[in-house]
């Protein structure tokens, strides 16, 4: 480094010292900008919230140094696991996980484990939806389940994000309790299985509430069911007649599944207590902000929070979870 | 003409000095980022989009979207001067703007690819002002089986190519299939070809192989010839504007046919590769003298520009009238409509009238503002090639390298351009094609997973392919385009026997 370089950068710290955002004095802060990284390509649902932090970070300045999303897709996400678990004690690499975090080392026998890296926080949960065209006859979970056990197996098609991912964990699910197997069509992007429903294409999707929303407003789908064990809090109307609240859950229509997938963030291996708590705090105060909560609204996520020992039970719990249905669904590696 | 109307207000809303100066900036930015190859527009707009979020959300599109109309302009800079394509839709520009620029003629190249792009921009606009609806409902129409058909129609159009022995085609063609199935199996989610590495996850980039093979492969070669550029004599003259202008005119064949191939490209979404290759081999195919294609033909700059601009422009409308966005970067413009609080969907043209009509007047100033601010620049971009070759040749390795290594923020994959380029070189002295092996690496993954999604959904019967008049016209189509080389062979044989 030049003399010059070495005053700027020694000038540039001083400043960001003296700005002290958190104003405890001691307590650990970035020095150099953040890597966000995304195990997922651009423009999905983990992508978008990634980004959408980055921006929220930004705009009220709730750090100092500047939060830069990079996007790790190789592998079904494996790519960006990896990256961080070797780069042990960095606290300047965090990532947000979606459940690929389970399903990819379970179907692909990559090297790694969520215990490999650090539990930060879980930021939301997202929820999933059956939807199928609102052409279609079904106007219940229960009028499409009965039709697809009366009809033989493999008459349905169900798209979905990905292979082995929770899309298609979920269609197991469905066929364990119809009892009917439906034929299981993986594309690329959440936006892509939404527009082939709305195409005809196929039959149904089980589409994230932010993926399909457009196409439900514009009277295009109809959502039968959610995945979670009660309705959703948002009853702000939608559409004309249905907000987001009004949607049974698939239990009471005779489908007893329940699935939520995290969004979380999680630290390299090695890195303090100091430097957990400063991104723990970083996101509570994301937490707050007004755009979250519209982020929320907007795509019906289910606001749980949770940091600490509490977290990182639940994430070893969920992994028990898929491990058993990716087993029973035959998606585990050999 | 409601259009119309909507359309004059939405140039009220886009056309405010600020507005303008978003455009210029966004342009001039759009252009650097085209220029460095594998920065390309969709890691641009998203470096760049936290930026926009306490903009207004009209203006941030626009100077977003001129981002995106800039580095669709700056891809062709590089690949004709260079051979090294700044953007995936430039390969099919280095086949002839490459030779043109060792002619002397960088400056006729320029000026043919900026011209073309304005062209198959401005009816792309066109498209979206007038048919947006008509157009969404038939980008619906595509699903697995009727995407395979589009990929196989770019594949036949583009056989018979090559002047080397179809064998050698063959050779590259396989390679660059079993280099695209490297990685993530998305059918089935299990790893393919890694061999336990964790390297290999990710599999092979489009932009590295390109960058290497063609860029890095070229240099190779340069140096062997002795280490001066060939287009070095170039003169540089001011009105070659005009000039090439004028010969532009004869092309309008060409050029209509590149747009309603870029058009539909876009809207399918089959995206703004494919589209350039697709309108290269239907070029050369009406084309009388195909032998002077890949030796410095201007049409053969013309097709691809102007088809892969079009294509760039109408996969727009997918993305703001279904949500599903037509390219990468459509994609990441996408993630930032949603932060805006826009959803993209069939309601957006109703509920926020404001905003796409401002979108769409954007496209066109933004367009016209692209054009000017890149042929006045012409003149510059081919005095590149005046620099000494000891000078701009390690600036333009040093380039590529960036660009490798910003695709994936990967050392590895910088090592993967630098063995990609010494295959290039191989490839280019032992005469192989390279344009086929690109074709197959860039359409395999697609066209790969799109023909299994079919065979899912019927169940492994081919028959999914003549099921309704679109996919069988596609498919028909395809065959006609993939035997028709051999009809004047057939002529030739019954007119012997009679």
């Amino acid at each position: 480094m030049t003399k010059l370089g070495k005053w700027a950068g020694r000038a540039l710290v001083t400043a960001i010292a003296t700005i002290g955002l958190t104003g405890a004095a001691n307590a650990w802060e970035p020095t150099k900008p953040v890597e966000f990284v995304v195990p997922a390509g651009t423009g999905g649902g983990a992508d978008q919230m990634a980004r959408f932090i980055q921006g929220v970070v930004a705009k009220n300045k709730l750090m100092a140094q500047p939060l830069v999303v990079v996007n790790k897709s190789g592998g079904a996400g494996a790519e960006g696991f990896l990256e961080v678990k070797g780069a042990k004690g960095d606290p300047h690499k965090i990532i947000i996980t979606l459940s690929n975090l389970f399903t990819t080392p379970l179907a692909t026998g990559v090297p790694f484990n969520w215990r490999d890296l650090t539990p930060g926080a879980m930021l939301a949960l997202d929820q999933f939806v059956l939807w199928v065209n609102a052409d279609a006859p079904y106007k219940t979970a229960k009028e499409y389940i009965d039709d697809i056990k009366a009809k033989p197996a493999n008459t349905f098609k169900m798209a979905g994000t990905g292979s082995k991912q929770e899309d298609q964990i979920i269609t197991a699910m469905i066929d364990k309790a119809t009892g009917k197997k439906m034929t299981y069509v993986p594309f690329k992007g959440g936006g892509d299985v939404a527009v082939q429903l709305v195409g005809g294409h196929v039959n149904s999707t089980v589409n994230n509430p932010i993926e399909a929303e457009a196409h439900w407003r514009g009277g295009k789908l109809r959502p039968l069911c959610i995945m979670d064990s009660e309705k959703l809090p948002y009853n702000e109307k939608v559409t004309a007649t249905q907000a987001w609240g009004d949607i049974p859950t698939c239990k009471s229509a005779g489908v007893p599944i329940e699935y939520l997938m995290l969004r979380g963030v999680f630290l390299a291996p090695g890195v303090t207590q100091e430097q957990v708590d400063f991104y723990v705090n970083l996101f509570k105060k994301v937490r707050e902000t007004p755009e979250w909560a519209d982020f929320m609204k907007k795509g019906a996520f289910k606001q749980t929070f949770m940091s600490g020992k509490e977290f990182a039970d639940w994430v070893g719990k969920s992994e028990a979870m898929h491990y058993g249905l990716m087993k029973d669904a035959g998606f585990l590696a050999k | 003409m409601e259009e119309l109307n909507n359309l004059m207000h939405g140039f009220s809303v886009a056309l405010t000095l600020p507005n303008l100066g978003f455009m210029v900036l966004g342009i001039t930015l759009g252009i650097l980022i085209g220029v460095l190859p594998g920065l390309g527009g969709a890691n641009g707009i998203a470096i760049l989009l936290p930026l926009t979020f306490s903009m207004d959300q009209t203006s941030a599109i626009i100077m977003l979207s001129c981002i995106y109309w800039g580095a669709l302009f700056g891809g062709a800079i590089t690949s004709i001067l260079f051979n090294i394509p700044g953007e995936p839709w430039s390969v099919a520009t280095t086949f002839d703007g490459f030779p043109l620029a060792q002619q002397g003629r960088a400056g006729a190249a320029l000026t043919a690819a900026f011209t073309s792009s304005f062209v198959g921009a401005f009816f792309a606009v066109l498209l979206i002002t007038f048919l947006a609806p008509l157009v969404a409902k038939f980008a619906l129409k595509f699903g697995a089986a009727e995407m395979f058909a589009v990929q196989m129609l770019t594949f036949c159009s583009f056989v018979g190519m090559s002047k080397e022995p179809p064998a050698k085609t063959l050779a590259v063609m396989a390679l660059g299939f079993a280099l695209a199935a490297v990685g993530m199996d998305t059918v089935t989610g299990t790893l393919r070809m890694t061999f336990g590495t964790t390297e290999l996850l990710k599999g092979f980039d489009f932009l590295i192989a390109v960058i290497g093979l063609f860029g890095i492969g070229e240099i190779l070669l340069t140096m062997e010839e002795g280490l001066a550029f060939k287009g070095k004599s170039a003169k540089i003259q001011l009105n070659v504007v005009l000039q090439t202008w004028k010969e532009l005119l004869r092309y309008w064949k060409t050029s209509i046919r590149s747009v309603l191939v870029g058009c539909w490209m876009g809207v399918t979404p089959g995206g703004a590769t494919p589209a350039s290759f697709m309108a290269y081999g239907l070029a050369r195919r009406g084309a009388k003298d195909k032998d002077s294609f890949g030796k410095g033909n201007i049409e053969g700059v013309v097709a691809p520009e102007t088809a892969a601009h079009a294509a760039g422009t109408s996969a727009l409308l997918p993305m703001l009238t279904l949500g599903i966005p037509g390219s990468p970067t459509a994609a990441v413009l996408l993630g930032g409509l949603l932060i805006w609080g826009l959803q993209p969907g069939p309601l957006l043209f109703t509920e926020k009238p404001d905003f796409v009509w401002g979108l769409i007047a954007s496209m066109y100033l933004g367009n016209i503002v692209g054009l000017i601010v890149v042929l006045t620049t012409v003149p510059w971009w081919a005095a590149i090639l005046r620099i000494p070759f000891s000078v701009i040749g390690p600036v333009i390795i040093v380039i590529c390298a960036i660009g490798a290594y910003t695709v994936h923020s990967s050392i590895f994959d910088v090592v993967m351009m630098l063995v990609f380029g010494v295959f290039g070189y191989l490839f280019k002295k032992l005469r192989y094609p390279l344009a086929p092996l690109v074709l197959a690496l860039v359409l395999g993954d697609m066209a790969e997973s799109s023909f299994r999604q079919s065979m899912l959904l019927s169940q492994g019967s081919l028959d999914i392919f003549w099921a309704n008049p679109l996919v069988a016209g596609l498919m028909l189509l395809s065959f006609t385009m993939l035997l028709w080389p051999i009809v004047p062979a057939l002529k030739h044989y019954l007119r012997g026997r009679a």
